[in-house]
């Protein structure tokens, strides 16, 4: 594909992922992201990969599990409710160290909720979510395009660190059409997949699991999982950040919401109210270090989701009571205007005053 | 000289078992390895374990192996044969793994016609969590959760996945064998390898053998008594024989 194609969020992320080397989807129906499944059932084929509309969220993961084991790009793709199923195939590649790559489009919840736009899947992506001391990498990226950009790193990262990748989308991403390119990337230089399964040909035999009976190994597994997790928190934490030097107020926002407080700020400016913005762009590692030097100065931040607040509980670990912390946002399907972010920021500059 | 005339499968690895006196999975590791051995297959066969008694099945055979979450070895190997179809892709699950948690993946694997090898080992107990009722619990047996013997007015009755599996188009070869005495494990090899052959010869369609396999341990029987439990008993209700292909 070449030049700038007009697509939505979850067609043109399905195409990056095709363009990355992807070699298998697995999925199940579920709004809002239902083209990616069909997108993929006719693209697959087509590039002689793999699509599976699968029984169920539980099957499609565990598929994605099945074609990882054997060294292959598998990805899938789900809303809010399917992703829950998944958590215990997740648990399972975080503790059999299988690299995939699994695109959640957020949706209004808990239980069913609705299918619209959402970013309450915070904790869930971020603190696990399925059991045992494990972490996904994360990204929350904010506009169509950074969603493409995304998928080519997200494979490549999985496959540098043997862990499963999460991209948390939401509703207006996937939905949304925007202007994009969609570009081949060469793959950074990866590590051989020696431990893929492929028939033990003139070989020993290779075993992918995560259970470990013996004493202190699945004690000495985690402690090596914690390892691998450090070295991410230190190569691989991406953040922005919007005039932040001179700023009062610096509104912290990913995803959707940070389009959102874009708009937001630069009217804020424009009435001459010292503001900026930083947006987290790996949600797992998070940048608590950026966001706590932004602390050092007196400022008051302010965090926007839509959600009742999730990502604010890492801002106030980043901060950690050097400055206050705001919160605003809108649960459920909620979607925050423009002027309803600039009316909190005016809210909150009212008061404080730098030393 | 003396004359080597039986041995170890190759694929069989030379270690002491963590199964109970008694236990059938050593003979169906065994007839495995020997099917892999004999059709030459080992460097492109790839061996789901469980979550059961048989979760180390890799401890034992000697071949590229993976342990998945319980009941989902369907469809872990659906991801690794549609990605890999020149692979030789089986499960091998018992009947918590099979007939309780994982029965969507094991009726969607058939129903999609994956074409992989079911291993199902039927032993009409949960093993592994300390001998509770599995699907396949026979009526009246006492088991840690039926202690009066299970009541099928509370419990349900025993689920006969092969019969349910071969109305399927998409099951190509069903089979019940039984690993209880020498003719029936011959029967059994025989089925196993047929199993492997329709992959190896790219046949359309899943193949699923059970076998119905002796728990000495949690039938709270010796290892003979056992054997003839289900041969006077099992076959009863889970009549052996080839159910479809």
């Amino acid at each position: 594909m070449s030049g700038k194609v007009l697509m939505c969020g979850n067609e043109a992320m399905a195409e990056a992922a095709i363009q990355a080397g992807c070699d298998a989807y697995f999925g199940y129906p579920i709004t809002p992201q239902n083209e990616v499944t069909a997108y993929m059932s006719k693209r697959m084929p087509e590039e002689g990969k793999v699509f599976i509309q699968s029984e169920s969220e539980l099957a499609a993961i565990n598929m994605v599990f099945g074609a990882s084991a054997t060294g292959k790009r598998a990805m899938t793709s789900s809303s809010s409710p399917g992703i829950s199923l998944m958590q215990e195939g997740i648990s399972y590649l975080a503790g059999a160290e299988l690299p995939s790559v699994i695109v959640n489009v957020m949706r209004g919840g808990p239980g069913l909720g609705n299918i619209a736009p959402s970013q309450g899947d915070y904790f869930q992506s971020t603190k696990g979510g399925g059991h045992g001391d494990y972490h996904c990498i994360v990204f929350g990226p904010s506009g169509v395009q950074e969603f493409v950009d995304t998928m080519p790193l997200a494979f490549d990262l999985a496959d540098q660190y043997r862990i499963p990748v999460m991209i948390l989308a939401d509703g207006i991403l996937g939905q949304m059409m925007e202007p994009i390119t969609i570009e081949k990337k060469p793959r950074r230089k990866l590590p051989e997949k020696d431990w893929a399964l492929t028939g033990a040909d003139g070989r020993k035999q290779n075993i992918v699991r995560s259970l470990w009976l013996a004493e202190g190994a699945v004690e000495q597994h985690n402690y090596d999982l914690q390892a691998k997790y450090r070295q991410i928190e230190k190569n691989e934490i991406r953040c922005e950040q919007y005039e932040v030097d001179d700023a009062d107020v610096v509104v912290v926002a990913y995803g959707i919401a940070a389009r959102i407080v874009r708009g937001a700020v630069q009217k804020a400016r424009q009435q001459g109210i010292k503001v900026g913005w930083i947006r987290p762009i790996t949600l797992w590692p998070f940048p608590y270090e950026q966001i706590s030097r932004a602390a050092e100065q007196l400022r008051i931040f302010l965090v926007v989701e839509l959600s009742c607040g999730q990502m604010v509980e890492d801002v106030r670990l980043a901060v950690a009571g050097k400055a206050p912390v705001v919160f605003w946002g809108r649960p459920g399907g909620g979607v925050p205007t423009v002027e309803q972010v600039l009316e909190k920021i005016q809210q909150v500059t009212i008061h404080p005053k730098k030393k | 000289m003396m004359q080597k005339v039986f041995t170890r499968p190759q694929t069989l690895k030379d270690c002491p078992t963590h199964y109970c006196p008694g236990c059938g999975h050593g003979i169906a590791h065994r007839l495995i390895a020997e099917v892999v051995d004999e059709l030459g297959i080992r460097g492109k066969t790839i061996g789901i374990a469980p979550v059961g008694c048989a979760v180390l099945a890799y401890d034992y055979l000697d071949v590229d192996m993976v342990e998945v979450a319980h009941g989902r070895p369907p469809a872990v190997a659906t991801g690794m044969k549609r990605t890999n179809p020149d692979y030789i892709i089986f499960s091998y699950q018992g009947d918590g793994d099979l007939a309780a948690i994982g029965t969507a993946e094991i009726i969607h694997a058939a129903h999609r016609a994956e074409q992989i090898t079911v291993v199902f080992i039927n032993n009409a107990v949960f093993g592994m969590t300390g001998g509770q009722m599995a699907p396949t619990t026979m009526l009246g047996q006492v088991t840690a959760t039926t202690q009066a013997g299970r009541d099928p007015a509370h419990d349900g009755y025993p689920l006969q996945i092969a019969e349910l599996l071969a109305i399927l188009p998409g099951a190509t070869y069903v089979e019940r064998c039984a690993l209880c005495s020498v003719s029936h494990i011959r029967a059994a090899k025989k089925a196993l390898k047929h199993a492997f052959e329709l992959q190896l010869n790219k046949a359309e369609g899943l193949s699923l053998i059970e076998l119905l396999s002796p728990c000495p341990t949690y039938w709270r029987l010796s290892p003979p008594d056992a054997m003839l439990w289900i041969q006077n008993e099992m076959t009863k209700v889970f009549p052996l024989g080839r159910l479809k292909g």
